[in-house]
């Protein structure tokens, strides 16, 4: 289907969060710790306060009042100490834009600096073992003897990968717009990818009872998952607008993004593998280092997928976290499952090499017929099937598994190829579904982050309802509808589709209204290893003289039960895989190890990719029929995109050159350092 | 400052500060909120307009420069109701997401169609290959897109094209 709001978006007339119409909106400006460590010493807005049009200025000076349990990078301007460089340590509020970012300019900030340590490495003398990894995995999983299995392997890959910093950076700045009414509520137009969540925790953080404070987002220009959880610029306004008794907008700027709103944790990830003569895995190890801030533990699941992929008698993964003085890492597409299957799915890749097994082969002989961790039967899994119809769409058998042969003029070419897998869970939602006149409206408080909510419901509830899907319309986006889990870890539409074919059920007997709560058939759920499996092709042509690596082709196939929604579906699967190439070619932020935070805080620095850098990209799926997921059958798809592309891609350089590049991204100094 | 300038076809005087840009003025002041703020430093494109019929980063421009200019935004491509048919093809390619480049590579594949050709990614200028998916490719690469709609915009421009 067409996308239901794309007649606004297209017209410019879609409202993001900074874009309602509110009189007397005034703005607020954040200023940013210059130290990575340290304590405030004393925090001087008097020249601020003097300037034209500037209202107040907030800081720890005076402590604005947050609830107890207002907590680590929302609780604003309440603590003298500075975890990291960018935090935010005070805010100009004024009439205009220009006025409240020139008074935020001349607030003196003076600081008794600490020395900080912000570099991750994996001997770092603090790293430890968390208890648990996001959202909930043991750190530490132990299957059989590992080192038993490696001296018993015919052979042994033993290698470290690298991934940098990440940013989500979603088009879409982080913004919010506060209004308080004269009871006390907040209204709060916030970009977010939940709004019951958001509400809940925006409640917390300032000790209001959630019925106080009401969220609306109804057009978000993506999230990445940086938009997952809320983000300063919500506290920031809701404090501003209300120490100055008027709306308060507050727009980040894309440097204070890179900032303030989450990025994904670098990694370094040993993995080593055993296989006997055939290439049947005898050991298999995944450790990874990871970081998070003074202020938050965020352990990322980066070792999680090597769980559940290969069947081995010895397996033992592991991670291992330090508390830096950086800010706090948070949700990035596919967390865990996309930096780590890039390293699981490389070093596969060498176990091919290092056996002469075609790497297709050497996956379909490690194919398990249980979950490996668990033993849990899975409740489909056709990552076989995946590989098979990818080597046959993609031309894989004219392959020639010799690296470094294949050469046109100065371009070196080659191919490769890797696994994608997402976990496909759902959680509790509500929804209530209303006919009027024949027509149908569907009310549910999720997410519509550019994957196609809206349109994918309609046709969820249609189809229930056994309607045109014209018929219906879908209100989401707001704190007040039904309460829903937030778009995130590919469980939005499975949740929020659970609770609309209920409550189109419900309708059907009741009559004009449906309500329906899946809380209680979601705690019913049989234990089951439920996931989507993917297989990633890539080609790609490097110059030989120059470096330069370009991708030419990248083929997803992918089986995520049923697609609900073809041309969505596809985009999401391109989408996903785009921003899988930009991790595999470009995207990179520096740590500054010597005075703290980030270099390279814009888009001409942080190099995401652009149209000229998309080639040929192509997603396609299988059938897959499972009754264990939901009532639609479907698997969520916003995340499996990105998973294995750059190990894809990774893997066709080596084919490419023969040389391989361990750390992303793999620019092309990289390329001509491994090759000269 | 006060300034004169004609957006989607009305003429507006404003008082403006000589700091601001001319995509704050059109989202602050003007209620015109299709042009988008994405990186305010000209990297993204997100805030393309056409000024005078050439397609610009309007957050590169300030308000006051823009003084007797003729601005169109993306609120201005439609004709009535009617969809202009970049608008349409858009939505039938799939070619967005969220929706938050949209404006701006709508208004820059505007301005790309009246601009003369090739590019550089042609070998030889003299010869003009008209608008082929890679000259589509490398014209729009202003115009950034996190969701990844490269594929669709493209698919969706060549409709268009003559």
């Amino acid at each position: 289907m067409n996308r239901v709001e794309g007649r606004v978006k297209v017209a410019g007339l879609a409202t993001y969060a900074a874009e309602y119409p509110v009189e007397g909106v005034t703005y607020a400006y954040p200023v940013q710790s210059r130290i990575a460590k340290g304590r405030i010493r004393r925090i001087d807005g008097r020249d601020a306060l003097a300037m034209p049009g500037v209202l107040a200025v907030l800081s720890s000076e005076d402590p604005p009042r947050l609830g107890p349990a207002a907590e680590g990078e929302l609780a604003l301007f309440q603590s003298r100490e500075v975890a990291y460089r960018g935090q935010f340590v005070a805010a100009a509020v004024a009439d205009t834009y220009e006025n409240a970012r020139a008074a935020a300019d001349a607030i003196v900030v003076e600081y008794d600096q600490d020395l900080h340590d912000v570099a991750l490495r994996a001997d770092h003398p603090n790293l430890y073992q968390p208890e648990t990894v996001n959202p909930g995995f043991p750190s530490d999983t132990v299957k059989g003897d590992v080192e038993a299995g490696l001296n018993a392997a015919e052979t042994v890959v033993d290698v470290t990968y690298t991934t940098p910093v990440l940013h989500n950076n979603p088009m879409e700045p982080h913004a919010a717009l506060a209004v308080w009414d004269g009871e006390g509520r907040l209204l709060l137009y916030d970009t977010t990818q939940g709004t019951s969540s958001s509400r809940d925790l925006i409640a917390r953080t300032l000790g209001l009872p959630a019925e106080q404070v009401r969220v609306v987002s109804r057009h978000v220009g993506g999230g990445f998952g940086s938009k997952g959880t809320s983000r300063p610029q919500a506290v920031l306004a809701a404090l501003a607008a209300r120490a100055v008794g008027r709306p308060v907008k507050v727009v980040l700027t894309r440097q204070q993004m890179f900032d303030v709103t989450g990025y994904r944790t670098p990694t370094i990830q040993r993995l080593r593998l055993g296989a006997d003569a055939d290439g049947r895995l005898t050991a298999l190890e995944h450790v990874a280092y990871e970081q998070s801030s003074t202020l938050v533990e965020f352990a990322e699941q980066t070792a999680t997928p090597t769980r559940i992929m290969y069947a081995t008698p010895a397996m033992r993964t592991a991670h291992r976290l330090v508390r830096l003085d950086v800010a706090t890492p948070s949700w990035m597409r596919a967390p865990g499952e996309c930096p780590g299957m890039y390293a699981l799915e490389s070093a596969m890749d060498e176990l091919a090499c290092a056996t002469g097994i075609d790497p297709i082969e050497l996956r379909v002989r490690n194919e398990p017929e249980t979950e490996p961790d668990s033993g849990l039967p899975f409740s489909s899994r056709n990552l076989v099937a995946c590989l098979r119809e990818g080597a046959r769409l993609f031309g894989w058998d004219r392959r020639d598994p010799e690296p470094g042969r294949h050469r046109e003029g100065e371009w070196l070419i080659g191919t490769g190829v890797a696994a994608s897998t997402y976990p496909a869970k759902r959680r509790p939602s509500k929804a209530v579904v209303t006919m009027r006149e024949g027509d149908f409206l569907v009310q549910v408080a999720a997410a519509d982050i550019g994957t196609g909510a809206r349109t994918a419901l309609a046709g969820i509830a249609a189809g229930a309802l056994g309607v045109a899907p014209e018929r219906v319309r879908v209100e989401l986006g707001d704190s007040d509808l039904p309460d829903a889990p937030l778009a995130g870890g590919s469980m939005g539409t499975a949740s929020w589709g659970s609770a609309i074919v209920r409550a189109c059920e419900h309708l059907k007997v009741n009559g004009s209204v449906g309500r329906a709560d899946t809380t209680e058939e979601v705690a019913r759920d049989a234990e089951l290893s439920r996931h989507a499996f993917g297989a990633q092709f890539a080609e790609v042509r490097v110059n030989s003289v120059t470096g330069e690596l370009r991708v030419s082709r990248l083929l997803g196939v992918f089986a995520a039960g049923r697609i609900l929604d073809a041309k969505l579906a596809r985009s999401q699967f391109v989408g996903g895989m785009t921003m899988g190439m930009g991790m595999a070619l470009m995207e990179e932020t520096y740590t500054d190890e010597e005075f703290g935070g980030f270099l390279r805080r814009d888009l001409a620095q942080y190099h995401v990719p652009a149209c000229a850098d998309v080639e040929r990209i192509e997603a396609v799926w299988l059938e897959e029929e499972d009754g264990d997921l939901n009532p639609m059958g479907s698997k969520g798809i916003g995340e499996i995109g990105i998973v294995g592309t750059a190990a894809a891609v990774g893997n066709a350089v080596y084919h490419a050159i023969g040389h391989r590049v361990r750390d992303l991204p793999i620019t092309p100094a990289k390329i001509l350092r491994a090759r000269f | 400052m006060n300034i004169t300038l004609k957006v989607n076809g009305s003429s507006h005087s404003v008082r403006v500060d000589p700091r601001m840009s001319l995509l704050d003025l059109l989202r602050e002041r003007l209620g015109l909120i299709g042009a988008k703020k994405g990186c305010d430093h000209g990297q993204c494109g997100a805030c393309t307009v056409l000024i005078d019929g050439r397609r610009a980063n309007s957050c590169l421009a300030l308000a006051v420069a823009t003084d007797g200019s003729e601005i169109v935004t993306v609120e201005g491509l439609m004709e009535g109701d009617e969809l202009h048919p970049l608008q349409a093809a858009f939505i039938e390619h799939d070619a967005f997401q969220c929706g938050y480049c949209t404006p701006g590579q709508l208004c820059s594949a505007v301005g790309m169609l009246g601009e003369p050709g090739p590019s550089a990614v042609t070998g030889d200028l003299r010869e003009d290959p008209g608008l082929t998916p890679e000259e589509i490719r490398e014209r729009m690469s202003g115009n950034l897109c996190r969701c990844g709609a490269y594929v669709n915009i493209v698919s969706a421009i060549a409709e268009v094209a003559p």
